[in-house]
């Protein structure tokens, strides 16, 4: 792009089209383009440029929606975890902790399913036996068995996930939908399954 | 360099007077990548600390080092920590890998204290405020890809970076689907934002770190941030070019 101011050397047909006033009438344009074709030639820039933008939303619309694929190969979220008698009473169970990063906890009244996934930054704690507390090994948060937070830098409580009795006795748990402590939402039936 | 082939590649013979051993040099862009005139202050250690031309000389070693890992390294959740591990004993100068890696530490270092000599010699201003933001986009773009790599040895130590680091791609505000005014965006009462659709799955191709993040993060690493990087760099060195060379002391 070079440097045109108005008075280069150009002649007045192919000068930049910007909105100038009108020259004196000593300094007669040689050529005047008609208003006609002046009018034409805005119309169609403006068409162009409008298919030009549309054309390029659509392209990067495209590529983002490429980011988000339709099939997920990922572990499926709700699964079955046996019979409820499968679990000690006051006891938190891991056996699901590897495969699935949930603790099952039977007490008195009923059973929950904690997920291991630390409300401070998403690490995984560990379920300590001998100190009855869940643990994390990256930052020192900690959590009593009922998921409630008591040290470190975890701001809130554990999140419970859904668990229900299913239609074979089994239990089903649903980690696709969690509980939160702070929002009430222990309170939810579906976050508590009572025997 | 009489033949056509040697003029084609240097249009200037070498040897017949002064003003072609001159051109010789200045039409290589090897040879020519610097300036004709350079400000003494400009070529004084003590002003410039060398730290972006550091930066660029780390960046190039990366570059090579990064390619001949390319040659060992597979992205997939079943190989990627067994080649790391394996470019130490089975490959010739599996040193390289260390390379890398100290390389990827000392350009962070070599960047900031680029950036923080651009600030405090002021060579941030006037007229080249442009060529200073350009040189934050390239320090994002440079921890972006200390980042992204530090995903690709699939170990236990980048496994929990890359968790609690994409876990706050979460809370961002209206992309991010725990993020301040996400849950204003919906259709009805279809939420548009949501664990499946947030910029977080966008980076990780996943609702955790896994299999398609481990992808994503090395195409990140090894294409789509380099080649960012490589423009806005030849961006950054011609501007310097253009606003009048390296600034002189205030």
């Amino acid at each position: 792009m070079t440097d045109q101011a108005p008075d280069s050397k150009l002649p007045e047909s192919k000068q930049p089209a910007v909105a100038r006033p009108a020259a004196p009438a000593a300094a007669k344009p040689a050529v005047v383009a008609s208003p006609a074709r002046r009018e034409f030639v805005v119309s169609w820039l403006k068409f162009a440029w409008i298919a030009f933008a549309a054309s390029t939303a659509t392209a990067l619309g495209t590529c983002l929606r490429f980011m988000y694929p339709n099939v997920l190969f990922e572990p499926k979220s709700s699964f079955k975890a046996g019979k409820p008698e499968d679990y000690e009473i006051g006891m938190v169970d891991v056996r699901w902790k590897e495969k699935y990063n949930v603790w099952v906890v039977r007490t008195v009244d009923g059973i929950y399913a904690l997920l291991g996934v630390c409300t401070h930054l998403g690490c995984t704690p560990s379920w300590l036996e001998n100190e009855q507390k869940f643990k994390c090994p990256c930052h020192g948060s900690g959590f009593y068995k009922s998921g409630i937070n008591f040290e470190g830098p975890a701001p809130r409580p554990l999140e419970r996930v859904a668990i229900r009795l299913g239609d074979d006795g089994q239990i089903v748990i649903d980690k696709s939908r969690k509980f939160q402590q702070e929002k009430g939402e222990w309170n939810n039936p579906d976050s508590f399954l009572t025997l | 360099m009489k033949t056509q082939v040697g003029k084609s590649m240097f249009r200037h013979g070498y040897s017949d007077d002064d003003r072609d051993r001159a051109m010789t040099v200045l039409t290589n862009v090897f040879f020519h990548l610097h300036p004709v005139k350079v400000r003494k202050s400009g070529a004084r250690f003590g002003f410039t600390w060398c730290a972006g031309g550091l930066s660029f000389f780390v960046f190039l070693t990366l570059v090579v080092s990064g390619i001949l890992l390319m040659f060992y390294y597979r992205p997939t959740v079943e190989y990627a920590y067994n080649d790391i591990i394996a470019m130490r004993e089975h490959v010739p100068f599996g040193i390289m890998r260390e390379l890398h890696r100290w390389g990827a530490h000392a350009m962070i270092i070599t960047v900031w204290l680029h950036m923080f000599r651009v600030f405090m010699t002021g060579s941030y201003k006037p007229p080249r405020e442009f060529n200073w933001v350009i040189g934050v986009i390239l320090l994002v773009l440079t921890m972006l890809l200390s980042f992204t790599g530090y995903l690709l040895p699939w170990d236990q130590l980048a496994m929990w970076a890359i968790t609690v680091g994409s876990n706050m791609a979460r809370a961002t505000p209206f992309l991010g689907h725990e993020g301040p005014g996400a849950a204003l965006l919906k259709l009805g009462d279809i939420q548009l934002i949501h664990s499946g659709s947030d910029v977080r799955f966008a980076l990780l191709g996943g609702h955790f770190v896994g299999e398609a993040a481990l992808l994503r993060f090395y195409i990140l690493h090894c294409v789509a941030i380099p080649v960012a990087v490589v423009i806005l760099m030849a961006v950054h060195f011609w501007r310097i070019r253009k606003d009048g060379g390296i600034s002189a002391p205030l």
